[in-house]
């Protein structure tokens, strides 16, 4: 081959043999994917049309739309609805309180901004329960909040057990998946152009608002995105600090599959949830790409 | 308005302890004036531009413009406009929004607005590409927008940040000329901060030649390039050949290669000296030539010719450390001489300037 004069036939050999090693470099991850990802995919996809026995056993036979009909149901609408909102509400928490720590950090020397990252990596290093955990223990009725609250002459208060209790643990579980890619986004950003806008007669705030926040948009849909999406589905933190009462779309689909033994039922409500996380997605990675 | 557009006064800045980058500035510069500073990178030449606009306070020392003290007045509130080296166009808008970005924070109303940047994006010969987003305009182009959208806020001053750094050569040189014509046809006052002597030469209505957070030399281009007053403005600006030297009486200095020259009228200094001799200004004869009056002559001999296209540049070794540079012009009636040959180089008095270290 050495010495062979360039041919069209020689170049094309090479850009497949380069697509063949692509492909080889992948194939680890995608038959990974593929065998614990995509075939449980379609197994759920499979179940949601099957129907199920008086005894509790799901039935591979009579296809049917049954549990997609039940999805309309109020209760599993209500449930749904407070597993939105909650998710939203998280999102923003994250974001309004995420935006201007990265921004800290972002703007600091490369040592003291190293640091700071390492801080908001540091709670990965222990376990997700344990964490969540130690919230019982701070939101409980003999807790800090609580035990502030006596020491100020007011009433013992009780978080835990209620919805603002699961909002806690959320952005509390949360927040680094909204700092980390706002972090990326800001500091990549070109600050002369942040300058050019002061030069141009905007105020600190105007130029905040024109330049630094549309710029800083892909870090916003990611970050938004990352913790929109865990939270509607998010089954861990509700179960520990959220009791009995606040039921949410992860404890419901996790109750069909294991006490009501209702499959079919727990695979339609969990595409439900693809679906709608899905639509968001997309919605918002559109409205982010307009302003960029 | 017939104050000075600006006015640096005892201006230095420090950051941190020990870094100087401008070293207590004095300067005036008038009211439509194209001045350029110019030094090498580090000089503190951006950072002095970056004072005038705000982006950076002086450590001490102040700055006015058209008599009006800045102070610690931020960028937005001072009345000059910024062309960036990067040309900091904001990516998200289109080219039209970004030269309208300065009208509508100053409140101009949404027709006027349309009407400045229709014309100056005229002016620059953009119109067509008002939709366009930066990204999708040629080098060329974003720098005429960067322009555009600084000039149609009509400041009293413009700073240009090497705004034609980022450009290629030929390119360079055309927007050389439009930039100068553009100053003349607007009449704002132009500061520009370059490294690029060729630029700040053709360009400028005055020079200042930086060099660590000094100012060593304020001076139009004849005079920079002619009358340097200090080895660096000497050095950094052309070519430039540089003979150590001895006052030996009034009007004459003994080289170090032993041979007494003249030197122009008007110098006090005694003592050693640097003489500074452009090679253009230098002569080569045939040793056979007889010497042609009042001009000073030393003998050497050719150690090297470098063939320009236009020039040739000659070593020549006249006895000193270092071979001296002569730049003869390529015309058959001047000839060229041979690498080995004796000759005579030769100069006229006024060819040479006394400069300090």
């Amino acid at each position: 081959m050495t010495g062979a004069p360039v041919t069209p036939e020689l170049e094309k050999g090479a850009e497949r043999a380069e697509s063949r090693r692509g492909f080889l470099i992948g194939s680890p991850a995608s038959a990974y994917l593929v065998l614990f990802f995509a075939i449980p995919l379609v197994l759920v996809f499979v179940y949601s049309f099957a129907s199920r026995s008086s005894t509790g056993l799901t039935v591979l036979e009579d296809w049917n739309l049954d549990s997609y009909r039940r999805l309309l149901d109020p209760l599993v609408v209500e449930i749904f609805v407070r597993s939105f909102v909650l998710a939203l509400i998280t999102t923003a928490v994250c974001l309004l309180a995420s935006y201007p720590f990265a921004y800290y950090i972002a703007t600091r020397g490369p040592g003291l901004r190293n640091v700071l990252l390492i801080l908001v990596m540091i709670p990965f290093w222990s376990n997700f329960l344990v964490r969540t955990y130690a919230w019982r223990v701070l939101l409980g009725s003999d807790g800090v909040i609580s035990q502030i609250s006596q020491a100020l002459g007011g009433e013992s208060i009780r978080v835990l057990f209620t919805p603002p209790a699961v909002l806690i643990g959320l952005v509390y579980g949360y927040l680094p998946f909204m700092v980390l890619p706002l972090y990326a986004a800001i500091e990549r950003l070109d600050w002369s152009l942040v300058e050019a806008a002061r030069d141009l007669y905007a105020d600190g705030w105007t130029a905040f608002r024109k330049v630094t926040l549309p710029l800083s948009m892909p870090g916003i849909v990611a970050g938004s995105i990352l913790v929109f999406i865990p939270s509607l589905g998010a089954y861990v933190t509700p179960a520990i600090l959220g009791g009995a009462r606040t039921v949410l779309m992860g404890d419901y689909i996790v109750s069909q599959f294991l006490a009501a033994r209702n499959w079919p039922f727990g695979s339609a409500l969990s595409f439900a949830v693809m679906f709608v996380m899905l639509i968001a997605a997309m919605l918002y990675f559109r409205a982010g790409a307009r302003t960029l | 308005m017939e104050r000075a557009a600006v006015e640096l006064v005892g201006v230095t800045k420090r950051f941190g302890d020990d870094v100087t980058a401008v070293d207590d500035l004095e300067l005036t510069i008038e009211d439509g004036e194209f001045f350029s500073l110019l030094g090498p990178s580090g000089c503190g030449k951006t950072t002095t531009l970056r004072m005038i606009a705000g982006f950076e306070f002086p450590t001490e020392g102040s700055i006015r413009i058209h008599g009006n003290e800045m102070g610690l007045k931020p960028p937005n509130e001072r009345p000059v406009n910024t062309v960036f080296q990067s040309y900091a166009l904001f990516p998200h808008m289109t080219v039209f929004d970004n030269v309208a970005f300065g009208l509508e924070m100053k409140k101009v109303s949404k027709a006027d607005v349309e009407a400045r940047v229709r014309r100056v994006l005229d002016q620059v010969q953009l119109a067509q590409r008002a939709d366009a987003r930066p990204s999708q305009l040629s080098g060329g182009m974003q720098q005429r927008v960067a322009l555009a959208r600084a000039l149609v806020n009509e400041p009293e001053v413009l700073l240009l940040d090497e705004p034609l750094g980022a450009l290629d050569l030929k390119l360079r040189q055309n927007m050389q000329y439009e930039l100068k014509d553009l100053q003349s046809r607007v009449g704002i006052t132009f500061v520009y901060v370059t490294h690029d002597q060729e630029e700040a030469l053709t360009m400028s209505d005055r020079i200042g030649v930086m060099s660590n957070g000094r100012l060593l030399q304020v001076g139009d281009s004849h005079e920079i390039y002619e009358r340097p007053t200090s080895r660096f403005v000497a050095d950094f600006i052309g070519d430039i050949n540089l003979i150590d030297g001895e006052i030996s009486g009034s009007g004459s200095v003994r080289l170090s290669n032993g041979v007494e020259i003249e030197i122009p009228a008007g110098h006090d200094q005694s003592g050693s000296v640097t003489l500074a001799l452009r090679p253009e200004r230098l002569a080569i004869h045939r040793a056979s030539d007889p010497p042609s009056p009042g001009r000073n002559h030393m003998k050497a001999r050719i150690t090297r010719r470098t063939y320009f296209g236009d020039v040739y540049f000659y070593d020549v070794d006249a006895g000193f450390d270092q071979p001296l540079e002569v730049k003869e012009e390529n015309r058959p009636e001047i000839g060229t001489h041979d690498v080995g040959v004796e000759v005579t180089v030769s100069w006229t008095p006024d060819a040479a300037n006394l400069v300090t270290d």
